[in-house]
């Protein structure tokens, strides 16, 4: 049953979906509301998948498919909170498209657990799993954030007409997003990193610095740092932080994949 | 439909004309009521800024004299003041009221301000009684087609002179203007209006650098801003977000260095420059610069004459817009012009049952109960047969704009006196008459 309820968030996050290819060549004031409001009524469904999940006592916190579909829904909160703060829809550009890869991909089939020994340190796991999420989930706005930034700049610099008439909101309003964002998720990844780092000494009794998983997480996290530093420093923006912004996005993504490569984040079958 | 509308705006007269027909808000009341005491009138409001004055009213028989209340309540004398007038009825009237209210017909077309304009008109002659009914389902159906405009076009998107097109622009990069400082280099008119533009939208100081000081001192006492000298110009520029430069400088005055230098202070903070000097103050290499917007007068007149047309092609679906729903509102007010008729014929003609009913039952004494059922369905049925093709036609004549002349036929025909339209709802088709008809 839960995930008849996350197949009916998927439905609700395709309408996202084609707001986000749509949003890039025309601006609609009545397709953002839809697609705001197809969000919020998978938000809903989504929700109850992962309630049912859980009340069901069939919630695995080291499973892919209920990891995807849990980053899919801190995503999506952050989106809607950034809405509640800005009134834009904008960041879905970016947010959307990714919700529904992830929300489909936990929809679509059974997938491998991780490790089932790490169910022994229950705490330290669910703690790991919430941090490095709301991390990644910042990092994502951030990401889309500099996107839009870049998009936004350039549209000003080109002088085009249709900039004053753009869906984008002004490139301040972007920039604290995306800043904001920054400084939410940092702290959040780093004590992801941590608590995984407590839970891989906990299960082996020591830390595989050359795990792929690891050192991964541990480039997405200097990129991260880098990003901080540089912004908190000298005010980066534009280019230079959208192509930090997608390095530290293009390391997350790899160091999600790791997990099956990984032997201390490995699945089992 | 008998609506009629008189009145001036900034097309039709000068602002002379205007500024003596013009009503004090405080007086509105006032003429609201007076306008509804005029003779041949039933219900009436007036719109009254600073472009236009006008007279909306529903009238008695569709010709009021309008220019003989404007004659008597303004001190204008008739050929002053008609040859400035234009005088629209029904339909024509209608789709002036939408286009006002959509300001389709404002001096700065979609321009948001009229809306409430003629929204605060509305609730203040319904507050003194003045509109109830006719006028009342104009204007909730001109607001609602307004609104309609407004989200199916892009008609109140964008600006149209230079100094609200920075302003926009602005916008565009630090989003709100408050708390955003403004340096102004070169005391020049055109960077007077741009900066008086940009400080109405929040903007809080004005910085101001002109070669000969005092002229940058007077300036900036107008805004209660600091003056700047001339050669502290590139310590203090970082300061601004937005920098308007008019000087008459022969060359560039703000090169690449300069704009490297103010992001470095700034921690790369962008910064706009609108850059209305012939020859241009700002070296085109600056614009290059992350984090510096640089627009000059050719940008903004493009801008301007860019959303200039925007504006025309989007004021042209929403005159579509106006058009489908000038028919649809005419075409529900002359539904509900033949409900009248429709419902006295059914009146009348169950008077004429009921009489011949009793007389027949005077002659033929008290009736078994089956008698009496099987008489009313009878009866009832031959009234429903015979309203039958009345009532199609005026239903049909009402679609087709015919009302008035079928209404006075049936009217004559059945010899109806019809009640106000007030008072009377909008006819259903009893069960009867569904099972008869055909």
């Amino acid at each position: 049953m839960s995930l008849l309820w996350l197949r009916f968030a998927l439905a609700c996050y395709f309408i996202g979906l084609i707001y986000a290819f749509f949003a890039l060549t025309r601006t609609s004031e009545l397709f953002s509301r839809i697609a705001l409001h197809a969000a919020s009524v998978g938000m809903v469904f989504h929700f109850v998948s992962l309630v049912e999940l859980f009340l069901s006592g069939q919630m695995v916190w080291a499973s892919m498919r209920n990891g995807e579909s849990l980053l899919a829904f801190f995503s999506m909160t952050f989106f809607m909170i950034i809405y509640a703060i800005y009134k834009t829809t904008s960041p879905g550009v970016v947010v959307f498209p990714i919700v529904f890869f992830l929300t489909f991909v936990a929809s679509v089939d059974e997938q491998p657990v991780l490790l089932t020994s790490f169910v022994s340190h229950n705490g330290w796991l669910v703690s790991h799993i919430v941090f490095i999420f709301t991390g990644y989930a910042a990092l994502m706005l951030s990401f889309g954030a500099s996107l839009l930034y870049l998009l936004q700049e350039r549209r000003l610099k080109a002088k085009r007409p249709s900039s004053l008439i753009s869906f984008l909101p002004a490139l301040e309003v972007i920039d604290q997003i995306g800043y904001r964002s920054l400084l939410l998720g940092f702290p959040f990844m780093t004590l992801g990193l941590l608590t995984g780092s407590v839970l891989a000494i906990l299960m082996y009794g020591h830390v595989n610095f050359l795990d792929p998983k690891f050192s991964l997480s541990m480039l997405t996290w200097a990129v991260y740092l880098i990003m901080v530093v540089t912004r908190w420093n000298s005010g980066w923006r534009g280019r230079r932080a959208a192509v930090l912004a997608t390095c530290a996005f293009v390391a997350a993504i790899v160091a999600w994949v790791a997990n099956y490569f990984s032997t201390i984040h490995r699945l089992a079958s | 439909m008998r609506y009629q509308l008189i009145g001036v705006n900034h097309k039709s007269a000068p602002l002379e004309v205007r500024e003596r027909l013009a009503i004090p808000e405080s007086r509105l009341p006032e003429f609201c009521r007076h306008l509804a005491a005029h003779p041949g009138i039933e219900e009436g409001m007036i719109i009254s800024t600073c472009n236009r004055v006008e007279v909306i009213t529903h009238t008695a028989n569709g010709s009021a004299d309008l220019r003989g209340f404007l004659h008597d309540h303004f001190q204008l004398k008739a050929e002053d003041l008609d040859p400035h007038l234009y005088e629209l009825r029904e339909k024509d009237a209608v789709r002036h009221v939408f286009r006002v209210a959509s300001s389709l017909d404002s001096m700065v077309v979609g321009e948001a301000q009229i809306l409430g304009q003629v929204k605060e008109a509305y609730a203040t002659a319904r507050a003194v009684g003045a509109v109830h009914g006719q006028l009342d389902q104009l204007f909730n159906r001109a607001f609602a087609v307004a609104k309609r405009v407004r989200t199916e076009t892009a008609v109140g998107s964008s600006s149209v002179s230079i100094a609200s097109v920075a302003v926009e622009l602005a916008k565009k990069i630090f989003g709100t203007l408050q708390g955003k400082n403004v340096f102004i280099v070169g005391a020049g008119k055109m960077s007077e209006l741009a900066a008086r533009h940009l400080m109405a939208h929040g903007c809080v100081s004005i910085f101001v650098s002109n070669r000969t000081y005092d002229r940058a001192l007077a300036l900036a006492q107008k805004f209660s801003g600091q003056a700047i000298k001339f050669d502290d110009l590139y310590d203090s520029c970082d300061r601004a977000d937005i920098v308007i430069t008019s000087t008459g400088s022969p060359h560039a005055i703000f090169r690449r260095e300069h704009g490297e230098q103010f992001l470095s202070r700034r921690k790369n903070r962008p910064m706009f420059f609108i850059d209305i000097a012939v020859p241009r103050d700002v070296a085109p290499e600056m614009a290059e610069l992350d984090g510096i917007f640089v627009y000059d007068i050719d940008d903004l007149q493009q801008a301007v004459s860019s959303h200039v047309s925007d504006r025309r092609k989007e004021a042209e679906r929403a005159e579509d817009i106006i058009a489908s729903e000038v028919e649809k509102f005419e075409a529900r007010a002359h539904t509900l012009d033949v409900v009248p008729t429709i419902v006295s014929l059914q009146d009348h003609l169950e008077t004429i049952r009921q009489a011949e009913l009793d007389r027949l039952r005077a002659r033929m004494g008290p009736l078994t109960p089956e008698q009496e059922l099987a008489v009313e369905a009878l009866t009832r049925g031959i009234i429903n047969k015979v309203m039958h093709t009345p009532i199609t036609t005026l239903k049909s004549a009402a679609r087709d704009a015919e009302a008035t002349t079928v209404i006075d036929v049936v009217r004559r025909l059945f010899n109806l006196q019809v009640r106000s339209k007030e008072t009377v709802e909008e006819p259903t088709p009893k069960k009867s008459e569904v099972g008869t008809q055909h």
